[in-house]
């Protein structure tokens, strides 16, 4: 006779085990921390190289210049760059009670990252067992993203800037861990094969409830060829944002931060 | 993960949690009606999973310190990372604990980058349970009944 096994969701006696109240709590914190910020925009790609960490420095500076408090978050804690392309030295992070006080750039953009706290010229290494780290590394990245966005001060800003690493996986991540799907600004290159694979990031971060304010084309009129930046646009009925220039000039980017102030 | 007392038809109820080594996690769930305990064992990956996941069977009556998880897992952070300060802890009453000999020995043991935390944590635990000092012993329930393993 076989035994009588009931589904998970059947049984609902609360266990004692605390497990769900715990994540729930976990989700809280991060919806009170941010309560203070206008929007959490995700700059994104899909794509390595394109010029995400440089665009999203260029954005937080710019509308910081226009007054509009600004943060990023560093988000990729593999290859964090964004203290040093907002010139912002390593130091210690002050913790004060329940939050660590991010760092300032001298425009006044908040920033944390991974950079912050690493030895210089080490890894991100994480204690634990070597074998099948494929299993638990991913879900202590995903912890790391929730107490970068959990337990920053962050405060009162315009917008909060979170600078993706290439692919889709902590765009996911974030969207799990919001209380709703943040904005994206997408960034390529004017390449075919970066459109291609830009492509696919967006389309993700549109089937996941995301509106994609639009396409910063990166490292035009250099040695890459295409229009990558007016296809997706067309494609996805979103505006083209920016073309930036190798070594382009401040202007560029206060374009650009006028154009995100204006969405809502 | 639930536990269902088959024959009962009825579902287990979290007991204890405990860490008997070799990077074991033991979670003891007793049916409410028959009071049969079953033992959960996971291997260290497994362990090594559920801390990823900054939770702790059971709960903990601590409230979670700024980056608990990065602080406690990352290796390659720099010592002089964090500046802790700002009194040692606003949780229970009474007094901060003292910290005997061995428990500081124990403590300066503890890599830079996760110390204070550390420290914060066991004199919260100490000063909720009316502790006046903290000894390796009480760093040992701490860290059982916290779910502070590595700490």
């Amino acid at each position: 006779m076989p035994l009588n096994i009931r589904t998970y969701h059947e049984l609902t006696e609360p266990d004692r085990s605390g497990l769900p109240s715990q994540i729930t709590a976990q989700r809280r914190r991060v919806a009170a921390r941010l309560g203070g910020v206008g929007r959490v925009v995700a700059v994104m790609s899909g794509k390595g190289g394109v010029g995400k960490s440089f665009a999203t420095a260029g954005l937080g500076q710019a509308l910081a210049r226009a007054g509009r408090p600004a943060g990023v978050l560093d988000a990729d804690f593999n290859g964090p760059t964004i203290p040093a392309l907002l010139h912002i030295p390593v130091a210690r992070c002050t913790v004060h009670g329940d939050a660590i006080e991010p760092a300032l750039s001298p425009e006044g953009v908040r920033c944390f990252s991974m950079a912050l706290l690493l030895q210089d010229g080490r890894p991100l290494g994480f204690r634990g067992p070597e074998a099948e780290s494929h299993v638990w590394r991913e879900t202590l990245e995903a912890a790391t993203l929730r107490e970068f966005l959990a337990d920053v001060a962050w405060g009162t800003l315009d917008r909060l800037l979170v600078d993706l690493p290439p692919g889709i996986q902590r765009f996911q991540e974030l969207v799990d861990l919001l209380p709703a799907p943040p904005a994206v600004l997408t960034v390529t290159i004017p390449t075919a094969e970066s459109r291609d694979a830009v492509r696919r990031a967006m389309q993700f971060a549109r089937e996941r409830g995301a509106e994609l304010l639009g396409v910063v084309e990166n490292m035009v009129e250099g040695p890459f060829t295409g229009d990558a930046g007016e296809a997706l646009a067309r494609e996805f009925a979103i505006p083209l944002v920016a073309r930036v220039p190798f070594n382009p000039d401040l202007r560029i980017w206060d374009q650009l931060a006028q154009r995100m102030m204006s969405s809502s | 993960m639930k536990f269902l007392c088959v024959e009962c038809d009825r579902q287990m109820l979290f007991e204890e949690r405990q860490l008997p080594g070799d990077g074991t996690l033991a979670a003891a769930f007793r049916c409410p009606q028959c009071g049969r305990a079953v033992g959960l064992l996971t291997n260290p990956m497994e362990t090594q999973l559920v801390a990823s996941l900054g939770v702790k069977i059971g709960g903990t009556t601590i409230e979670p310190q700024p980056l608990e998880t990065v602080r406690g897992m990352v290796t390659t952070g720099r010592d002089d990372a964090f500046e802790d300060g700002n009194g040692e802890t606003g949780k229970g009453k009474g007094p901060p604990p003292a910290w005997s000999l061995e428990a500081q020995e124990r403590l300066a043991r503890v890599p830079n980058f996760v110390r204070g935390m550390v420290k914060k944590i066991y004199a919260d635990y100490a000063r909720e349970r009316g502790i006046g000092e903290i000894t390796p012993a009480v760093m040992d329930s701490a860290r059982s009944e916290l779910g502070l393993e590595g700490m």
